[in-house]
């Protein structure tokens, strides 16, 4: 990809949670996510009341989130979406807890948080991003120049 | 990087059998995604091991397409099929599918039924306690005080955190099969003293004092305090089981409140000090007359037809005392043709309810008294089902999202009347 070889416009550091290298392109949301009753698996789309990413489905993408909530269902519906081919391809999130971490675990996609720089307010929807679980980074290449 | 004993070590290396070799391999993984520094021990775990749909069995055909590919390739994540033997730890399935009776009733196809069957099977030959309930603590595992468990199903795990003082994570599946084999899960979060002190403060100001009132005051503190741990003093009073049990459902369905410090109330707050230990004391909130009407309009924002085609008791699972009020209110009464009461608890609770004649006494007013499930988790109504009445502040947050129905939010005797006139007459009374 063409865009790899320019150097990325913003690199946040932090820990990693499941290791390994994806890019995609980011889906950003500011709201937790209910996995069970908050998310339709077979099409990997939010479908919660209200949710600002209702109707929006999160294949192939870099899911960029607060985290979890609701049901401790979260990793087995998540994991479900790994069966149907409908997980992201990479996870970055700011608030650890019991029901993303297994998740982020069974689906198996490189995941990151603890970053250095606040990931929701710094990368846009539809941003190219880089995730290395092994290193603990997130690498940004805008998708539109910055203002 | 977690680090393992000489024991857990040799039981990752496959000193007990690859099963539980798998097992620790998924626990370490996520030990070290949390960056958990060790393991503790359990021996006591709920979850739904190895259960599963038709969809999930056909994805591992290759693989055998049975318990043993399905506990292998999903709940233990692993990339191989091994023998799965018994479960090394007490462990107990949660909530299921459909009533292993009324099944038919609540419009599951007899395809659905066998794949259920054959499931209760399997787990029954694991050592895995047929409990099938939302409130494994009223039905047979009853934790103590500091025991570390390792449970699914977020109004259990705040119960046992909350009410009882043990210790247990809001776990998933995957984290609890693995905890049922070897015996461990990470040393992290509700297992430490220090992740259990308060954060924020509720005060409450107005007369909290029966199950109806708690399960409203349970959805403001969710509102409020989102997933922290809140501090709650002020005019809660008359604390039971079944009011602690709504409270918390209520208070994680709304917010994921996972742990809650009652004041004078809870055994892990004696006193406002002790709740917080220590920790900054965040934000206040108020629950006042102005909350308690507000949070009334919330929970039947959804209700507009006063037709009630269907009404649901039993979110969480009914204790005994409930079903015993539930069959009093409808002594010399009929559900309406128009409507149908569908009354949920488990297995163990309605063996008490038979004993008692409650059971025949629910059957003979034209309602059913089912196990196993609730109409959230089988996505199960009566058919045609327009408007619930629901008693449950957690039910009515799920249920009509859920199926696409209209839901009423009431006290169990106005969904009790909404089942035998067929017409939703709830208000808010006058607090006491």
């Amino acid at each position: 990809m063409a865009t790899l070889l320019e150097r990325p416009d913003i690199v946040l550091r932090g820990r990693g949670v499941v290791p390994g290298v994806a890019e995609g392109e980011a889906l950003v949301t500011s709201q937790t996510i209910s996995g069970w009753g908050g998310v339709h698996a077979m099409s990997g789309t939010v479908i919660e009341s209200r949710h600002e990413l209702k109707g929006v489905s999160f294949a192939g993408k870099v899911l960029v989130f607060p985290g979890a909530k609701g049901s401790s269902g979260w990793s087995g519906t998540f994991h479900m979406t790994r069966l149907a081919g409908t997980a992201p391809v990479a996870l970055v999130f700011t608030t650890m807890t019991t029901k993303v971490a297994l998740g982020a675990v069974v689906m198996r996609v490189p995941s990151v948080t603890e970053l250095d720089g606040d990931p929701i307010a710094l990368i846009r929807t539809g941003d190219r991003v880089r995730v290395d679980g092994d290193r603990g980074t997130v690498e940004i290449w805008r998708a539109t120049p910055s203002a | 990087m977690v680090m393992l004993t000489e024991r857990e070590r040799a039981m990752q290396g496959g000193a007990d059998g690859p099963a539980v070799a798998k097992a620790m391999d998924l626990l370490v993984r996520y030990a070290d995604a949390l960056g958990a520094e060790r393991f503790v021990e359990t021996n006591n775990v709920a979850g739904v091991p190895g259960s599963a749909p038709p969809w999930v069995k056909n994805y591992y055909k290759a693989d055998g397409g049975d318990y043993r590919a399905v506990f292998s390739r999903f709940d233990l994540d692993a990339d191989e099929v091994v023998d799965v033997p018994r479960m090394n730890a007490f462990s107990c399935h949660l909530q299921g599918g459909m009533d292993p009776e009324l099944w038919a009733e609540q419009g599951m196809s007899a395809e659905a039924h066998a794949n259920f069957t054959a499931d209760e099977r399997d787990v029954a030959a694991h050592g895995i306690q047929i409990l099938k309930t939302c409130t494994p603590y009223i039905a047979g595992n009853v934790p103590v005080m500091g025991e570390h468990c390792a449970w699914m199903e977020s109004s259990a795990v705040v119960f046992c955190n909350s009410v009882i003082g043990a210790r247990t994570n809001c776990e998933g599946r995957e984290s609890t099969s693995a905890a049922m084999l070897a015996k461990r899960i990470p040393d992290w979060g509700f297992h430490r003293p220090e992740f259990r002190r308060g954060q924020h403060s509720v005060r409450v100001e107005v007369p909290v004092t029966d199950v109806f009132e708690w399960g409203m005051l349970g959805y403001f503190v969710g509102q409020s305090v989102e997933d922290t741990i809140p501090v709650i003093t002020g005019q809660v009073g008359s604390p039971s089981l079944i009011r602690h049990k709504h409270f918390g459902a209520a208070a994680a369905s709304s917010g994921g409140v996972e742990m809650y410090h009652m004041v004078g109330i809870t055994p892990e707050a004696p006193s406002v000090e002790a709740a917080f230990g220590g920790a900054p004391k965040g934000e206040t909130f108020v629950y006042d007359r102005a909350a308690r009407a507000r949070i009334y309009e919330q929970l039947n924002a959804v209700g507009e037809g006063t037709d009630v085609d269907f009404v649901m008791l039993g979110c969480p699972h009914y204790s005994i005392e409930q079903i015993a009020e539930a069959a009093r209110l409808i002594e010399g009464r009929k559900v309406s043709g128009n409507s149908a009461l569908w009354v949920f608890t488990s297995r163990a609770v309605k063996a008490t309810a038979d004993a008692n004649g409650y059971t025949k006494a629910l059957t003979d007013a034209g309602a059913f008294l089912m196990t196993d499930t609730c109409s959230s988790i089988s996505q199960a109504v009566p058919k045609g089902t327009r408007v619930a009445a629901l008693d449950s502040a957690k039910q009515v947050h799920y249920l009509p999202a859920i199926m696409g129905i209209e839901g009423w939010y009431g006290t169990t005797a106005e969904c009790i009347d909404a089942a035998c006139t067929g017409r939703w007459a709830g208000r808010l009374a006058e607090p006491a």
